[in-house]
């Protein structure tokens, strides 16, 4: 079978392999059977190895040196590129994360393939779905030139396992000087949370104006943590400093897709719209009964946020 | 410091975009066409740079003729000349073809900092940075929230999510920037007027030195093979809160098996 190859997205400091990952390690079995790719600093293939294995991946490529988490971008893409070109995978997947669609352009450019970014699904003959203009739009395509390298949305697929061998092969990596121009010299942690990712929940309760107050997102938060799920907020309501940026959704914000999206006093606008539209299961709570929101939603509630959601949060809670 | 902003025109977010049935690329004639509201933040950005550092600020643009319009916005914010890509063999190119005329356009102008938006509104890629970095062999700063400039090295602070990476790079180095970077200007009467008589150079495919055959949608390395409306969501339910609000959001989310 022809071998595709996955690069590994992997948390930070030794906290194992992403869910993105999984899903592009399932997503790639369309295709032929995936081998994953692990770029990082020593020692970091030991500890995801298994559950790369348990997910599919026939081969774990390892590719460690100590520099490579000093420079942006540059160097995964150049390791990358040289794997492709001594394996001649079928394709190539790369979760799409900001930095995995950058991987996937300069790839592109290194080996002159077509590349396809935030595709929801890989068909079998190689075809890709993508979800166009704020999702609503759905494409079909196809890379036309040299290997399909895809990046894959994060929560468009189910990853499941499909116990493979997981042979580790070392890779040689020398990094050129011009990989080395851009120099990482700090990450910086701002907000710490205990709540999932806000691009890999699968429940995301997002506010907007219409909570009204930075203090009252308290509910917001209190419904999400009932749910276990991840926070969001509306343009407006970041502009109007209720909500840090990092957690606004829709067309300048992230794009979300998760199983269920409460969209809790936002009104819908189409840039909004944007970034959830895709989301399995829609619900909002609006005092406003003409709201566009409720177009898309499953389930709607005409009211006002302040009772109904706490009162729903107490219901949540003490259901478990 | 002499500064190029990169600026695309795209179909205005807020009213409804399409494909065009003919080719499957997008219906630009039709639709309601504006700067990329991206590229505002970094055509102030450069305009900051240039304050402090003095300097021109160079827009460049590869796109048809409707897209005068965005350069003269960049203009009249205070841009000083701007460089306009258009030949009709470019229709329908992608990405990976787009980035191969933005170098060769970006080689014959000098620059020591390039700017762009961080991400197009159309195809919301945010590639083109990485993309200019490979092909030029410049350092990529992308996704910045803040730009320091400081004796031949720029330094960003990358939005993540959480936070932030502090990436330095020494120039001439390619920075794209979000909407948490700064708050754009809005041009001023004086500045409507004044971009009326700024230079616009055109250039075609043959100035550059770019083989037509190479671009556009017939040697384009992707292609939309169809497409279709998202399908309509059956309509939902719609229950005004009587007390019972919460009640039946929660027998809902219990119907479907999530609490
Ligand atoms: C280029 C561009 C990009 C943009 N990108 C984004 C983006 O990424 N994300 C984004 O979200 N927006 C984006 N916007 C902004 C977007 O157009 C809207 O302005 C924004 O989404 C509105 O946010 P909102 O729904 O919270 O606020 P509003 O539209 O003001 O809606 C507030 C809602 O709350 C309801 N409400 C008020 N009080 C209560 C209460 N007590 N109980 C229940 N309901 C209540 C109201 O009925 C109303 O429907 C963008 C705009 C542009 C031009
Ligand atoms: N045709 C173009 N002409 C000029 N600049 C462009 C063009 N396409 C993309 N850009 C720049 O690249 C940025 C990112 O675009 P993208 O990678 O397509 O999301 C945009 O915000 C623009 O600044």
């Amino acid at each position: 079978m022809a071998e595709v190859l996955v690069l590994a997205e992997l948390n930070p400091a030794g906290g194992g392999v992403r869910k993105t990952t999984l899903e592009a390690l399932t997503a790639a079995r369309a295709l032929g059977e995936p081998s994953a790719v692990v770029i990082g600093a020593p020692g970091t293939a030991a500890g995801v190895k298994d559950a790369l294995a348990e997910y599919g991946a026939a081969t774990v490529y390892v590719a460690e040196t100590p520099e490579i988490d000093d420079y942006l971008v540059a160097p995964k893409a150049e390791v990358l590129a040289s794997l492709v070109q001594e394996k001649s995978p079928a394709a190539v997947v790369v979760p799409s994360s900001p930095e995995g669609k950058e991987i996937a352009a300069r790839v592109a450019v290194k080996i002159g393939s077509g590349f396809l970014t935030d595709v929801t699904e890989i068909a079998a003959d190689g075809t890709a779905t993508q979800v166009a203009f704020a999702g609503a739009t759905i494409v079909h395509s196809k890379v036309t030139a040299g290997i399909p390298i895809y990046t894959l949305r994060g929560n468009s697929v189910t990853p499941e396992p499909a116990p493979a061998a997981g042979t580790e092969q070392q890779v040689t990596v020398s990094l050129s000087d011009s990989a080395k121009l851009a120099r990482v010299v700090d990450r910086v942690v701002e907000q710490k949370s205990s709540r999932p990712e806000l691009t890999e929940a699968s429940i995301v309760v997002s506010g907007g104006r219409g909570v009204a107050s930075a203090e009252n997102f308290s509910i917001i938060e209190a419904l999400a943590d009932s749910l276990g799920a991840a926070v969001g907020a509306s343009r407006a309501a970041v502009d109007s400093g209720f909500y840090p940026h990092s957690f606004q959704v829709g067309q300048t914000g992230k794009t979300v897709s998760p199983q269920l999206y409460v969209a809790v006093g936002i009104s819908g606008a189409i840039q909004h719209r944007a970034g959830m539209q895709t989301s399995k299961t829609i619900v909002a709570i609006n005092k406003d009964p003409e709201a566009p929101i409720f177009e898309l939603a499953d389930f709607g509630v005409v009211g006002d946020l302040n009772t109904v959601v706490p009162a729903a949060t107490e219901q949540i809670t003490a259901r478990k | 410091m002499n500064i190029v902003v990169l600026v695309k025109q795209v179909p205005d977010s807020g009213s409804e975009r399409k494909l065009d049935p003919a080719d499957n690329t997008v219906a630009r004639a039709s639709s309601d066409n504006v700067i990329n509201e991206m590229d505002e933040y970094a055509i102030e950005e450069a305009l900051t740079v240039k304050e402090a550092h003095g300097g021109e600020v160079t827009v460049l643009t590869v796109g048809p003729d409707t897209a005068t319009d965005a350069i003269r916005k960049a203009l009249s914010m205070g841009a000083d000349k701007a460089v306009h890509v258009v030949d009709e063999a470019l229709h329908g190119s992608d990405a990976v073809q787009t980035s191969a005329v933005l170098a060769a356009a970006l080689s014959q102008l000098e620059y020591d900092l390039v700017l762009c938006g961080a991400e197009a509104t159309d195809s919301q890629m945010s590639v083109m940075p990485a993309l200019l970095s490979e092909r030029l062999g410049i350092p990529q700063l992308s996704g910045a929230r803040k730009l320091t400039v400081e004796g031949g090295t720029a330094r960003i602070e990358r939005q993540t999510d959480g936070g932030y990476w502090a990436v330095e790079a020494p120039l001439p180095a390619i920075v794209s920037t979000w909407d948490t970077i700064n708050e754009p200007r809005y041009p001023s009467f004086k500045g409507i007027m004044a971009a009326k008589k700024k230079p616009v150079e055109t250039r075609s495919l043959g100035d550059l030195g770019v083989d037509p055959s190479t671009v556009g949608l017939a040697a384009a390395t992707t292609q939309v093979l169809d497409f279709a409306g998202r399908p309509p969501k059956g309509e939902g339910v719609k229950v005004p809160d009587e007390g019972d609000g919460a009640q039946k959001f929660v027998e809902f989310l219990a119907s479907q098996k999530i609490v």
